[in-house]
């Protein structure tokens, strides 16, 4: 039968493919932090007129016309002040948004901490002349020309909003209240088979978090600058707490139906998951452990190759104005980056709920960053693990 | 471009018969090129989107990703298979994932013979295409929202719990969850092939068995069961195969179990690393592939 044949014979080739072949190039290193500049991109120094239209990379909520919920729309009013038509592709992924912003075809990105990095240094986006943008005087200091959104003093970006993942737990099953990322790493937990935890490698983070405190002989300085010991011990930590865990995490609906039914009773979570759970009914508490906690502190980033930067200028202008970013927070249930957007948010309570001015909050913040070889702390001395590293050790952790 | 007057047939419906006739007795007399001539479409097709698409897999399952930039390293190596054979996770898995299909079948395989042979033997003739109907019907619904049904149904304190005496008595989330749910999902693809199978069976046969004074149990094993092992065989390279590229219901159900499917889906969506979800991908297609080969002796592949 010739169909048989023919499959035995691919078969054979895959094999020898697999034996046969010998040994090429090791992984090229990355470049980066510590020493190496981003390439040299001119800023736009004059703002002209809009050219009719903006294509925008962003993360899902954050740009909204009316089309998902007809009282959600901070973008038709945008589009007739200024003639900018705005033309939005939803990403899933920090790395989805670095793929699609190397294309060249979209003018701004609404980049996280671990995209950001690789998008400067890839020499995909351009700095940010933020003296054509009105609003950005208004945000808040504690986010302006950090890290993840600026090289040398020189801001690539606006920053958008941020938030804190935070430690949630059914107040009814979990006594006495937990105030430590201890709980979800005691391998004597009574909660065993009920802890929950996100499902990324940026998870490692948080490990790390715990160990900077409760280890110190380890010297961690930054959860996002990890050598080798300090990560083999943060993936030994997570390795034990995996078999603590029932499930992890990376679809929100997911985490409050868990919640709800008691699936999870003690595990990682979001504030705006937390107000969820609450809404349907869940008893459930979401705090800020003594530890700190790592987060997310997002970015508008323009294209080196914009097509449109001068509609790309109005929109990040618009994004964080007080109204659009009051109402873009209050729909993505973030902190927004505008001192002035907490007056204008329709609960007048969400930027105490979501710590908005709580610059002590967010100090025991870390936000996402993107693992390199060069350490982010800035040791020399020792290479750190990469992205890819850690990508490979969460796979051996959930096992 | 200038286009030949060459390269065209001359107009006018005498001077146009001329050449389409002398082609057609041409192709009359070669056989093969007339084969090849209708077969180059499809032919091409099957090379170029299939084994095309496969080669590609492999190709690339050789290359590396940049760290940090995430572009694509050109240069072969054999680091990713090196990575899948040493690391023990990988192995691992790859192992859950084939026990977890095979699972399924076995699962699937129990549930539809007697489903199956109910519809086309003893169900009234009449009834049988709307049973067939019904064992269709769950095809129509989504695949998301049954896998989301299963996810209330297994919570903790849902029905299956009750079922099983009380809040967290039943199996929860986790493997077993996954099995069940990825059985539900493609028993249809199972009973189909059989009853399809079972139909074929002349009544008469059975009738004669019983003439010669086999018992039931006689009967199948020397008459049902010759003719159905293809068709069960045949159904069980879908639930197989079905089972073994899934990461959609084990991410709903399978609280942190992981599977082939996710390990692929984990490397193209957070990680950027295409070349080493290629190559992750090979094991499930060795895998298939392994299976076919042994399943083709039965006389399955003639049955799908």
């Amino acid at each position: 039968m010739r169909t048989g044949r023919t499959l035995t014979a691919l078969a054979a080739v895959g094999l020898l493919t697999l034996a046969g072949c010998g040994d090429g190039g090791t992984n090229a290193g990355g470049s980066g932090p510590g020493g190496i500049k981003p390439p040299k991109i001119d800023k736009l120094a004059s703002l002209g007129a809009g050219e009719g239209q903006v294509n925008v990379v962003a993360w899902a909520g954050y740009v909204e016309d009316g089309s998902t919920d007809p009282k959600v729309d901070w973008v038709t009013d945008f589009e007739k002040e200024t003639g900018c038509q705005v033309n939005v592709k939803v990403a899933g992924t920090s790395d989805e948004m670095v793929t699609l912003m190397k294309t060249g075809e979209y003018d701004v990105v609404s980049a996280s901490g671990d995209a950001s990095l690789r998008l400067i240094y890839g020499g995909d986006v351009a700095p940010v002349n933020t003296d054509l943008i009105g609003n950005y005087k208004d945000v808040f200091d504690g986010l302006k020309l950090k890290q993840w959104n600026s090289v040398d003093g020189v801001a690539y970006g606006v920053p958008h909003g941020r938030g804190a993942n935070l430690l949630m737990y059914r107040t009814d099953v979990v006594k006495p209240a937990p105030t430590s990322w201890g709980a979800v790493f005691d391998a004597n937990s009574p909660y065993r088979g009920k802890i929950t935890a996100y499902d990324s490698p940026i998870y490692l983070a948080d490990a790390a978090l715990y160990l900077m405190k409760h280890r110190p002989e380890l010297g961690i300085k930054n959860p996002y600058a990890l050598d080798d010991k300090q990560f083999a011990a943060a993936v030994d930590l997570l390795k034990k707490q995996n078999e603590l865990v029932g499930e992890y995490w990376s679809d929100y609906t997911k985490e409050v139906q868990a919640f709800k039914a008691g699936n999870s009773v003690l595990g990682t979570t979001w504030q705006v998951i937390a107000n969820l759970a609450v809404a349907d009914k869940a008893p459930v508490e979401a705090i800020l452990p003594e530890e700190g906690a790592t987060g997310w502190s997002d970015t508008w980033m323009v294209s080196a190759k914009a097509k449109h930067p001068n509609c790309a200028y109005r929109w990040m202008d618009h994004i964080i104005s007080p109204k659009a970013n009051a109402a873009v927070a209050e729909w993505f249930g973030e902190a927004p980056a505008n001192k002035l957007a907490c007056a204008q948010t329709a609960d007048k309570n969400h930027c105490a709920t979501y710590h908005a001015e709580d610059e002590a909050y967010f100090e025991k913040v870390w936000y996402w960053n993107t693992p390199v070889q060069q350490c982010l702390d800035g040791r020399t001395d020792v290479k750190c693990k990469d992205y890819a590293a850690w990508t490979q050790a969460w796979t051996t952790i959930k096992g | 471009m200038a286009t030949s007057t060459l390269d065209r047939p001359a107009g006018g419906a005498t001077a146009a018969r001329g050449p389409v006739r002398r082609l057609s007795a041409w192709l009359h007399r070669h056989a093969g090129v007339r084969l090849a001539a209708l077969l180059a479409a499809p032919l091409f097709w099957l090379v170029v989107a299939y084994l095309g698409a496969l080669a590609v897999l492999f190709v690339s399952a050789l290359w590396t990703v940049n760290g940090f930039t995430g572009e694509v390293v050109r240069q072969p190596t054999l680091d990713n298979f090196r990575t899948i054979v040493t690391d023990e996770v990988y192995r691992t898995v790859a192992l859950r994932s084939v026990g977890v299909a095979a699972a399924v079948t076995v699962i699937d395989t129990l549930i539809a013979l007697p489903m199956a042979f109910y519809m086309a033997k003893v169900a009234k003739p009449r009834h049988r295409r709307w049973l067939v109907v019904a064992i269709l019907t769950p095809l129509w619904a989504s695949y998301l929202v049954k896998a989301y049904a299963w996810r209330v149904l297994l919570a903790n304190g849902g029905p299956v719990d009750w079922l099983f005496g009380g809040p967290g008595s039943g199996p929860g989330y986790g493997l077993g969850a996954t099995v069940l749910v990825l059985a539900y999902l493609w028993l249809p693809y199972m009973i189909l092939p059989i009853y399809a199978g079972l139909e074929r069976l002349p009544d008469s046969l059975l009738e004669a068995s019983a003439d010669l004074g086999a018992r039931a149990g006689r009967t199948f094993r020397a008459v049902v069961l010759p003719v159905v092992v293809p068709s069960v065989i045949a159904g069980s390279i879908f639930t197989f195969s079905l089972s073994l590229g899934d990461y959609i219901t084990v991410q709903i159900v399978g609280g942190k179990t992981q599977l082939i499917g996710n390990l692929v889906y984990v490397n193209i969506g957070a990680a950027n690393n295409l070349p080493f979800a290629a190559a992750l991908a090979t094991i499930p297609v060795l895998i298939m592939v392994g299976y076919l080969v042994a399943v083709r002796r039965s006389g399955a592949l003639e049955e799908l």
